[in-house]
C-alpha cells in the first residue's frame, strides 16, 4: 500500500511518500526514505518492489553524478527523466524494473517541473502525479482544490489534506510521510507526517 | 484487460481534396484511472508526414523515438525527406523485426506523398499494411470509429468541411468508449500549411 504522489507550485514542486517498508503483513519499518535527491535540484519519488526501488533510484542517482562529473554541467529535468524512461525501456523485456516514480526537478530556465513514469517506461510531463492505492485519494483531493500557482503553504496544505484522506480512507494506511521540496534553492527535506516513532 | 487496452487511445486518419486529417483523443490512462489529458498520440515526421501512434504509451514513445532517428538519418544521407509510401515501409519493416515480442502499438500514417497526393494507412502490431483511399482507424474506439467515419465520409472534401468530419468522427466514437477521450486533437494538413487544432468534447 506503498503511496508517493507529487505537485508543482509557484517556482517549486513537491514530492510526498509513505516511509513504511513492508513484508506481508509485517512492517519492517516506518522511516524508509522513498524520495531520493538526486542531484541539487533533482527529487525522485519512487513506488514499488523494494529491492528494485532500492536498485534502480541508485542507479539513476550515479548516472546522474557521472553525466555531471563528465560534462561539468548537470542534466536537465527533462533529460533526467527520458534517462530514467530509456532505462525502464530496455529492462522492460528482459527483467523489468517494477518501480513507478514521480520524479521533481527545477531547472534555472525552464522552472519547476513533474514527471510521471511508471513502470512500464511511460512518460509524461505533469502538474500532479501520484502512485499507488494512495492515488485514488490523492489525485481526487488534488483535482478538486490544487491550483497552477500554488505557493508553498498552499501546497503543503493540500498535500496534508491528501495525507488526511489517505489515512482516513485507505484499508492499511501508511503510518508515517515524509514531504520534500524542491525549488531555485534546492532540493530539501520538507517535514514529516507522523503517527508512530521508530 | 489486453496490453492494446492498457493506456486507452483512438487515432483516426481522413483523406480530402490534396490534404488530410489527421487526429487523436488526449486521455492517458492505467487501465480504469485517468492520469493525463493532454498526451500526445500524432508525432509530426516532417512537414508532410504524420505518424499516431495508438496502444501501448511506453511502446508508442519507443516507436517514436527509433523513427525519427531513422528518419534523420534517411534525411542526413539522401538529403531530402522520406515520402509516405517509404515510411510506411519502413515502420511495417520495424515492427516485423520484433515479430515474436512485438510493439503493442497499432501506428496511422498519413502524409502528402508525390504531387501532394494524400496517402493514409494503417497497420496491425506485427506490420501488416493496410492502405485506404478513405479514412483509417485504430486503438480502443476503432470499432466505433468506423462506423462513424464511414456514414460521415464524402470524397473529396475541402480542409475546412475535413476537419468539421473528422472531428465529429472522433468525438462521437470516443463518447462511446471509457478508455479514450478527455478532447481530441486534429491536424489537417495541406500543401501549403499545417493547422493544429484542439477539441473540447465530454471530459469524462
Amino acid at each position: 500500500m506503498e503511496c508517493v504522489f507529487g505537485m508543482v507550485g509557484k517556482g517549486f514542486a513537491l514530492v510526498v511518500a509513505d516511509t513504511s517498508a513492508v513484508n506481508s503483513i509485517l512492517v519492517h519499518k516506518s522511516n524508509e526514505d522513498k524520495i531520493m535527491v538526486l542531484d541539487s535540484h533533482k527529487l525522485m519519488g519512487a513506488s514499488g518492489e523494494a529491492g528494485d526501488r532500492a536498485q534502480f533510484t541508485e542507479y539513476v542517482q550515479k548516472n546522474v553524478s557521472l553525466y555531471q562529473f563528465r560534462n561539468g554541467i548537470p542534466l536537465t529535468t527533462k533529460a533526467a527523466a527520458n534517462f530514467m524512461r530509456g532505462e525502464l525501456a530496455t529492462a522492460l523485456r528482459k527483467n523489468p524494473y517494477m518501480v513507478n516514480i514521480v520524479l521533481a526537478g527545477y531547472d534555472k530556465e525552464t522552472g519547476p517541473s513533474l514527471y510521471f513514469i511508471d513502470y512500464i517506461a511511460t512518460l509524461h510531463k505533469v502538474d500532479k502525479a501520484a502512485f499507488g492505492y494512495g492515488s485514488y485519494f490523492s489525485l481526487a483531493m488534488m483535482d478538486r482544490h490544487y491550483r497552477p500557482d500554488m505557493t508553498v503553504d498552499e501546497a503543503i496544505h493540500l498535500a496534508d489534506q491528501c495525507i488526511e484522506e489517505i489515512r482516513s480512507r485507505l484499508v492499511v494506511a501508511p503510518q508515517n510521510f515524509v514531504i520534500k521540496i524542491v525549488d531555485k534553492d534546492g532540493a530539501r527535506e520538507h517535514s514529516w507526517r507522523r503517527t508512530t516513532k521508530d | 484487460m489486453s496490453i492494446f487496452e492498457y493506456n486507452g487511445s483512438a487515432l483516426v486518419a481522413m483523406v480530402g481534396k490534396n490534404c488530410f486529417a489527421i487526429a487523436s483523443d488526449r486521455r492517458l490512462g492505467v487501465q480504469l484511472q485517468t492520469i493525463a489529458t493532454d498526451f500526445q498520440r500524432i508525432f509530426k515526421i516532417h512537414d508532410k508526414l504524420f505518424l499516431g501512434l495508438s496502444g501501448l504509451g511506453s511502446d508508442a514513445q519507443t516507436l517514436h523515438q527509433r523513427l525519427v532517428f531513422r528518419h534523420k538519418l534517411y534525411q542526413l544521407r539522401e538529403e531530402r525527406d522520406m515520402k509516405p509510401e517509404t515510411f510506411a515501409s519502413l515502420v511495417s519493416a520495424i515492427l516485423y523485426e520484433k515479430r515474436f515480442g512485438p510493439y503493442f502499438c497499432q501506428p496511422v500514417i498519413a502524409g502528402l506523398g508525390d504531387d501532394d497526393k494524400p496517402f493514409i494507412c494503417t497497420m496491425d502490431s506485427i506490420g501488416a499494411k493496410e492502405l485506404a483511399k478513405d479514412f483509417v482507424v485504430a486503438g480502443t474506439a476503432s470499432e466505433s470509429l468506423y462506423g462513424a467515419c464511414e456514414s460521415m465520409f464524402k470524397p473529396d472534401m475541402d480542409h475546412e468541411e475535413l476537419f468539421e468530419t473528422v472531428s465529429q468522427a472522433l468525438l462521437s466514437s470516443v463518447d462511446r468508449d471509457c478508455l479514450s477521450g478527455w478532447g481530441g486533437h486534429v491536424y489537417v494538413v495541406t500543401p501549403t500549411e499545417v493547422t493544429e487544432r484542439i477539441l473540447k468534447g465530454r471530459m469524462d
